[in-house]
């Protein structure tokens, strides 16, 4: 396998890390929110904040991660996607830091504040919204370089139904993912009443995903039909995961083992996102960059990937420790530690 | 006449970095306090130590979310206002960038560990041990983005034919000329800040409450190490400022107001220059720019003169330089006389002048930081890959960088006010001793219990 091949998957195996620990994040910021309007935060915010406070960083440093990554191995998509989303990127930057600082402001602040949470909930919703639109320009057709100069074309963006149906597609998983890996670590702290609100969240929330899935491969097909051939070629990865969420649909709703509703879940999006990346090669700006176009020198290819050896060597044990001090010690869920 | 998005670009970044660079200094130093703070507390059974780890780590976290947020701002603005730079660094220098993302995970991982595990392990160093990582993977944060700043100094590992690379080493790129004598010097001037903040912050409470042990052994252990990392810093500086003379002399001579290459080179401090460049008012120290670029007082040193009119730098970073340097030693004079003061046992090491001496060097020192970023950024103009690439050919050609401009600025003022606010809420009404109580009596009641139980 090249180089360039193998920089190309690890950074789509966590770009989907990214997809699944940022909407557990997102989406509990904008269900502490909600929580708190329908004076139902007694039951969940205690919950939510022992999961997050130790690992809010550690979702940050994964988009990090994958941008840094997507720029060290591709250098082009630097001048291309740089060049045309200043403002969107902009925008992202913002939100991302008003999110952060007023987690930790609230968090560790020593008194609450409602304009904090707020912040902290909208940007919850808004970032999801803003990272995806980036996915509706890999399409091609948004970014134009004409003259060496590159723009983007945002009364086309706007108007497109693709991008509507891509940002409604996220916001749906985000809420649902969230749901649910809330509700199961509910069931794991044995907290019965705000297992019982998760779950309600979680249940509500699973039929707009599934639409909205469906109806962003519907406007897929008529945007760009070389993505949408490549992907009904891949109908045995879509096929599993409609397998995968009907399973973690009769999960939820018989109400128990809701880790392995979790799982499922993950294995849902699992190949939902992977037969859209292959369907996306090789492209990684249409028609501009390809995997094979915009890679970089070999020497840095090799180098990136030892260097990404070397990291999950360090890191690996260090999140196993995190994973088993936070999320699988049954005493801090439960809040005896 | 169009906008100049060249200067407003540098400008974006300049006031990124700028606001930044605050917070990743504490990211960088305070771990290593607390860290020596919470290892003394445990070998001498002392309470005020490991509650002084805790009170400084409490700061710490609130202090360290605006410096993640604003880092991620920074790695992406290098791309969204850089795209030409990036593009052409992404091919050389995407190692080390790669890998601070990877030194920060690390921290990351850790600083959460630490900062919930407090009373989890029976045996206090396993919880001192948890420092070791956040503070190694701060430091190494710090190496590789240094490394990277290096690169746009000393560009190497690379062949470039025709606006083609024809062949890349990238650990070349990383290890080049500039990044030792970097490294060292941002690596000890951050402590030397983090120190002198916390200084000042134990100085202030005694100025302003009166001393208690509490405050007395913060003063004494973050002086001290004050004391170290200041003269550690000259010692960077020193090496620096020799590195500069030989492999960068167009830095160094815009710096020093040195134009004609001489042997025994006077050092020109201050002063001002007219149109002409000729230099009133400054104080003139024989032969002594010799000495500190070659460690020789009859060396040669490199003028500026030397080099084309549009490649050197702007003559404004004289004043950065001299006044960094100021800042640098002053400091270093301080800690020195507190530590005479406190062992010379008839004076009196906490008398009023030296504890204002104390507070006023916290926001000295990051200006000094500040000024030191700003020679090293502005004395390479106009390069922003020296001999390679130079700014504007870097820049985005947005007009839209005028707006964002200031949507950043206010972001940053927001930030930065809610910050300070958020933290004088913490510790306003929550002074050491009320906490040292609370902390007694819970143990005692804890005690109790047990002997209820059994």
């Amino acid at each position: 396998m090249s180089y360039e091949i193998i920089g190309i998957s690890v950074l789509w195996i966590f770009l989907y890390g990214y997809l699944i620990v940022a909407s557990i994040d997102f989406g509990a910021g904008f269900f502490a929110y909600y929580a708190r309007v329908t004076n139902k935060d007694h039951l969940i915010n205690r919950l939510i904040s022992r999961y997050l406070s130790p690992v809010w960083e550690i979702t940050n440093v994964f988009f990090v991660f994958f941008y840094i990554g997507l720029l060290g191995f591709f250098p082009d998509a630097a001048h291309y996607y740089g060049s045309a989303m200043l403002v969107p990127g902009s925008i992202a930057i913002i939100l991302l830091a008003i999110r952060g600082s007023f987690y930790a402001f609230e968090n560790y602040g020593s008194k609450k504040n409602i304009v904090f949470l707020f912040l902290y909930g909208a940007t919850g919703l808004l970032i999801p919204a803003s990272l995806s639109v980036a996915l509706v320009l890999s399409e091609g057709g948004f970014i134009v370089a004409a003259n060496g100069i590159v723009t983007l074309e945002y009364f086309k963006l706007f108007t497109s139904p693709l991008t509507w149906s891509i940002v409604g597609l996220a916001l749906t998983s985000v809420l649902f993912i969230s749901a649910s890996f809330l509700a199961f670590y509910a069931s794991r702290a044995d907290d019965k009443p705000a297992l019982k609100l998760l779950r309600s969240y979680a249940l509500f929330w699973s039929t707009p995903t599934i639409i909205a899935a469906f109806t962003a491969f519907l406007y897929l097909s008529q945007y760009n039909k070389r993505h949408f051939q490549n992907m009904m070629d891949l109908w045995w990865l879509l096929g599993l995961s409609v397998v995968f969420f009907l399973i973690t649909l009769g999960l939820l709703y018989k109400g128990h083992r809701y880790g392995l509703a979790f799982i499922s879940l993950m294995l849902q999006f699992l190949c939902a996102f992977f037969a859209y990346g292959i369907g996306h090669y090789p492209y990684i700006l249409d028609p501009y960059i390809t995997v094979q176009s915009g890679a970089t020198q070999e020497a840095m290819g090799i180098a990136l990937i030892g260097a990404f050896i070397g990291g999950l060597v360090l890191l690996i044990p260090s999140l196993v420790l995190v994973f088993r001090l936070f999320l699988f010690d049954a005493d801090y869920v439960k809040g005896k530690k | 006449m169009g906008i100049d998005t060249v200067v407003w670009s540098r400008l974006v970044t300049g006031l990124t970095l700028s606001f930044h660079m605050i917070f990743a200094t504490i990211g960088v130093a305070i771990p290593l306090m607390t860290s020596i703070a919470e290892w003394i507390g445990i070998r001498k059974k002392d309470q005020h130590y490991v509650l002084m780890a805790k009170r400084w780590t409490r700061g710490f976290i609130i202090s360290v979310a605006v410096g993640v947020v604003t880092g991620t701002a920074i790695s992406l603005q290098l791309a969204l206002v850089w795209p030409n730079f990036m593009q052409l660094a992404g091919n050389v220098i995407a190692l080390p960038l790669f890998m601070e993302v990877f030194a920060f995970f690390f921290e990351a991982i850790f600083l959460g560990i630490y900062l919930y595990t407090w009373d989890r392990f029976r045996n206090p160093y396993l919880h001192w041990l948890l420092s070791v990582p956040v503070v190694l993977g701060a430091a190494m944060s710090a190496f590789f983005i240094t490394s990277v700043n290096g690169f746009m100094n000393q560009p190497d590992g690379f062949k470039l034919e025709a606006g083609h690379f024809t062949a890349v080493y990238p650990l070349q790129a990383m290890f080049n000329e500039a990044t030792p004598s970097k490294v060292f010097h941002v690596l000890a001037s951050a402590y030397m800040t983090g120190a002198a903040l916390l200084a000042a912050i134990a100085a202030f409470s005694i100025l302003k409450k009166g001393a208690t042990d509490y405050t007395k052994k913060a003063l004494k252990l973050t002086m001290s190490i004050l004391l170290i990392f200041s003269f550690l810093t000259a010692l960077a500086g020193d090496t620096s400022a020799k590195f500069l003379a030989e492999h960068q002399p167009e830095k160094l001579a815009a710096a020093e107001w040195h134009f004609e290459t001489e042997k025994g080179a006077d050092l020109i401090l201050l002063g001002w220059m007219n149109a002409e460049r000729e230099i009133f008012g400054a104080l003139h120290i024989p032969r002594a720019l010799s000495f500190l670029a070659f460690g020789d007082f009859n060396a040669e040193v490199t003028g500026l003169n030397e080099f084309p009119a549009d490649e050197q730098p702007p003559l404004v970073v004289h004043y950065l330089f001299d006044f960094m340097v100021g800042i640098g030693l002053a400091l270093l004079a301080v800690s020195a006389i507190y530590i005479l003061l406190l062992l010379w046992k008839k004076r009196n090491e906490l008398n009023r002048w030296m504890l204002r001496a104390i507070v006023f060097g916290a926001p000295l020192a990051f200006l000094s930081v500040e000024l030191g970023w700003f020679y090293g950024e502005i004395g390479r103009q106009p390069w922003i890959i020296r001999g390679y690439m130079r700014v504007e050919e870097a820049a985005t050609t947005s007009p839209n960088i005028v707006i964002l401009f200031f949507v950043f600025l206010l972001l940053y003022i927001l930030l930065g006010t809610i910050c300070v606010f958020v933290l004088r809420r913490l510790f306003r009404n929550n002074p050491a001793e009320v906490e040292l109580e609370k902390a007694a009596k819970a143990k005692q009641n804890a005690l109790k219990e047990a002997g209820d139980l059994t």
